[in-house]
């Protein structure tokens, strides 16, 4: 996939947020956040597995590749996994990730993990309003102009 | 019809107007036209409503007009319409794991309803996301499993009792578990009901002895459920029995015990007002009429040679060898209604609770008014035992409010304060009674004509939320509150204080809803699968809930709710069979035995294969979380449904917009 294939350029700098739901939990959360109009900005994009368990450090990768500016995990609270402890795994896998990322330059900040519950719709939002404005202020990935996407801030 | 290459992926994507819900806010027409612009897709279509017959016969004429193998539709969300959408790909021949849902309503227009562009842009970009992943997806197969023909009932409150029955009229046998020594739950402490006034344990006892005379039912009394393995159809139950320390063949109820136990403890039954001893038959109207001794309290537990009720008692009954046992029972549906508890003002000493011996409870008020409570129906304050001739009653304590419990109880907890209002005026006239409100909900029907019927008989409604409630000498008490609709502030001296305490979540539903998995909702109680069209449903396959554990409500309501439990579960114990998701794990040949994958699953669904040196899935036992495929150092193990290569579809087409 090549760079060039990224919309460009930014106006002003909207980050670009992958959330990866959970099934059970964070995906109802964000429906419910739906449901109740909790608005948040556009340049969020859910991708849905069963279990937050099931996110492998090579799809947080990928999604940087990719374009995304930030990413995030989202899972039941400890203890109320839909699979009993799939949460945990992610919670593990997550910052075994994050180390990855500051080795790499990226930066620790630009993934996080929540725990969302299905009930927690307002949180939903509140997360992505909240991360977005932490990733704006860290900036576009720097990934993004390494393979050549133009970055505002230089 | 157009021919189809061997191999080749057609799609066709529906997008969902959704009356104005989606196409208010993005432009419908523009994402499909992008989508026909993607590889693979052969058609596209916009409708008002997809989901509606003539939305899914437009579907199912395109998958055979264009011979389409891969659907993408892209609406509300999978949570609540894939079901749907399966069922119509399966019905033009597509199997319905070729379905990719794509969420445009509750993730995306209703999201960002003042940004048509940037809603537009991300549909667009979701349904990319979604065709990529549809080019990759497989056809699964569900497996069908039979359903065994018991089920379970957690709670013998009315809407567990109402539930077990009948399902054991229409012939299953039923568990029912109930944590007390008797069934009856909440319902059966209570004085009257509103707004008939209906003796309360007049109309529950015999629906109680009824319980116990069902052939199918088997009380599981004085027991609670401890662990629950297996899934839908299959579920393995494992149910603690405390020890009774009482021999239930030979005990007959009599209460020889009780009355010679040298012990008192307050009588939980009555609120804590009046004691019981440590040997005791709960209440006269128990099921089943046995007595329980609590050894906490019993002298025994202090090791002195008490030998009281076993003297008192004629029949040997009593037996203090007993042990607590365990049980296993296999079911194949499971209801649960563990019910609710009022919230206790103690710890905060809301309104001097605790403080002050003339602030009391709803519930225990409920138990002076009963005639077979601890003062057969005479009131009294706790004080100085006079009579009251001046109450004051304060609804939503620890409800709709901000400091404790934001979520109203309701409108029993209005009722309820009524209610008992209504039964002191009628008694004795001269009895002044204030009710302090903010808002009276009496929503269903006759409850808006007992409102009126408790304001003709003289009762006071004042609308404010008293600040405080100040204790004088005397033991008298003022009650200060703003009357919003005289803007004035009132000081209003009473001799009892009645908190309409509200209804909050039981200490068992925590526990409850970890071991079934049942999510919670913000108010702390079981959430229900939809609120609206699936009020008694869990989104767990073959477990339902019903009555206060899924939310506030009456009588009348958790009836109601248990009969539509015992009905939903019927569906799956009549037919005796269900289908489980095809989406589970599975290994193949690149598996190099390491085993991290093993130790990863929570369920023990994975084995290592010695002989093959490799790990395989036991597929009834997996539940499809995909830990193991994300755990699985060489990429051996897969999520179907969910595999690496379909996810990463996602995940390499997020941003990019060709």
């Amino acid at each position: 996939m090549g760079a060039e294939q990224f919309e460009q350029p930014f106006s002003e700098f909207e980050p670009r947020i992958v959330a990866f739901c959970c099934n059970w939990c964070s995906y109802a959360g964000a429906d419910l956040a739906g449901v109740s109009r909790y608005q948040y900005p556009p340049g969020v994009r859910i991708v849905r597995v069963m279990c937050s368990g099931r996110v492998e450090p090579v799809f947080i990768f990928d999604a940087f590749k990719n374009g995304a500016d930030g990413v995030l995990v989202t899972g039941c609270h400890p203890g109320d996994c839909h699979y009993v402890s799939g949460n945990l795994n992610a919670e593990r896998r997550v910052e075994n990730t994050r180390k990855a990322l500051e080795y790499l330059g990226l930066g620790a900040g630009r993934l996080r993990l929540n725990w969302i519950s299905a009930s927690e719709g307002l949180k939903f939002a509140e997360v992505m309003r909240g991360f977005t404005e932490e990733i704006k202020a860290l900036g576009p990935s720097p990934i993004k102009s390494r393979v050549g996407v133009k970055n505002p801030k230089s | 019809m157009e021919k189809v290459k061997e191999g080749e992926e057609r799609i066709g994507v529906f997008v969902c107007r959704c009356g104005v819900n989606i196409g208010g806010v993005v432009d419908c027409d523009e994402v499909a036209g992008y989508a026909a612009t993607l590889p693979g897709v052969v058609c596209t279509s916009v409708n008002k409503f997809t989901c509606s017959d003539s939305g899914q016969a437009d579907i199912q004429e395109h998958i055979r007009k264009y011979n389409l193998n891969r659907v993408v539709v892209a609406a509300c969300t999978p949570k609540t319409h894939e079901p749907t959408f399966r069922v119509c790909c399966e019905e033009a021949g597509v199997n319905q794991y070729l379905l990719e849902f794509v969420n445009i309503r509750d993730q995306c227009s209703w999201m960002h309803i003042w940004d048509p562009e940037g809603a537009t842009k991300k549909a667009k970009d979701l349904v990319r996301m979604g065709v990529y992943r549809a080019k990759l997806l497989e056809p699964l197969e569900e497996s069908e499993v039979a359903v065994d023909q018991n089920a379970l009932v957690i709670g013998a409150g009315v809407a567990g009792m109402q539930a077990a029955m009948d399902l054991g009229d229409m012939g299953f046998h039923v568990y029912l578990v109930e944590k007390e020594p008797s069934i009856g739950g909440r319902m059966a402490r209570f004085d009257k009901v509103f707004p008939t006034n209906d003796c309360s344990i007049c109309i529950l006892g015999p629906k109680m002895v009824e319980v116990a005379r069902n052939e199918n039912i088997e009380i599981m009394s004085y027991s609670e459920v401890v662990e629950v393995e297996g899934f839908v159809g299959n579920f393995e139950v494992t149910i603690e029995h405390k020890p009774r320390y009482i021999d239930i063949a030979k005990c007959t109820g009599c209460a020889q015990c009780a009355e010679k136990c040298p012990v008192e403890v307050p009588y939980d039954f009555n609120e804590g007002f009046g004691t019981r001893g440590a040997a005791y038959v709960p209440f006269p109207q128990a099921v089943p009429l046995r007595a329980v001794i609590d050894l906490e309290n019993c002298l025994r537990s202090e090791g002195k040679e008490c030998k009281a009720c076993l003297k008192a008692c004629e029949r040997g009954a009593i037996d203090f060898s007993q042990e607590k046992k365990y049980s296993k029972v296999k079911v194949g549906v499971i209801i649960v209604a563990p019910g609710f508890v009022t919230y206790d003002p103690e710890p905060r000493n809301d309104y001097g609770y605790g403080l002050y011996d003339n602030v009391i409870t709803t519930m225990e008020f409920e138990r002076l008014l009963n005639a077979a409570g601890p003062t057969e129906g005479h009131v009294i304050r706790p004080s100085d035992c006079k009579e009251p001739m001046r109450l004051g009653f304060i609804n939503c304590v620890g409800s709709r409010d901000i400091k404790t419990n934001v979520h109203c109880s309701g409108g029993v907890c209005c009722m309820f304060n009524m209610k008992n209002a209504i039964l002191l005026k009628e008694k004795r006239p001269e009895i002044s009674c204030y009710i302090f409100y903010m808002d009276i909900r009496a929503s269903f029907r006759g409850y808006e004509e007992f409102y009126n019927r408790a304001r003709e008989l003289g009762i006071r409604f004042v609308r404010g939320r008293p600040s405080e409630v100040i204790g004088k000498e005397n033991g008298n008490l003022v009650i200060r509150a703003e009357d919003t609709l005289k803007g004035v502030v009132r000081n209003i001296e009473v001799d009892l204080v009645i908190l309409g305490t509200g209804i909050v979540p039981h200490s068992d539903i925590e526990k409850i809803s970890k071991m079934l998995k049942i999510p919670r909702a913000a108010d702390g109680l079981l959430m229900e699968a939809h609120p609206k069209l699936g009020p008694v449903d869990t989104v767990l396959g073959g477990v339902f809930v019903a009555g206060g554990a899924s939310g506030p409500k009456d009588i009348p309501l958790a009836v109601a709710q248990g009969s539509g439990t015992a009905s939903r579960a019927a569906r799956l114990l009549v037919t005796g069979k269900t289908k489980i998701e095809g989406i589970t794990a599975a290994s193949d040949e690149s598996c190099i035995g390491c085993g991290l994958c093993v130790d990863a699953c929570p369920y023990g669904a994975l084995t290592p294969d010695e002989k093959e040196n490799r790990v395989v899935v036991v597929g009834a036992i997996c539940k499809g979380c995909g830990t193991c495929a994300a755990t699985c150092p060489v990429g051996a193990m897969e999520q179907r449904h969910f595999k690496t290569e379909q996810v990463e579809a996602q995940v390499k087409n997020l941003f990019a917009l060709a």
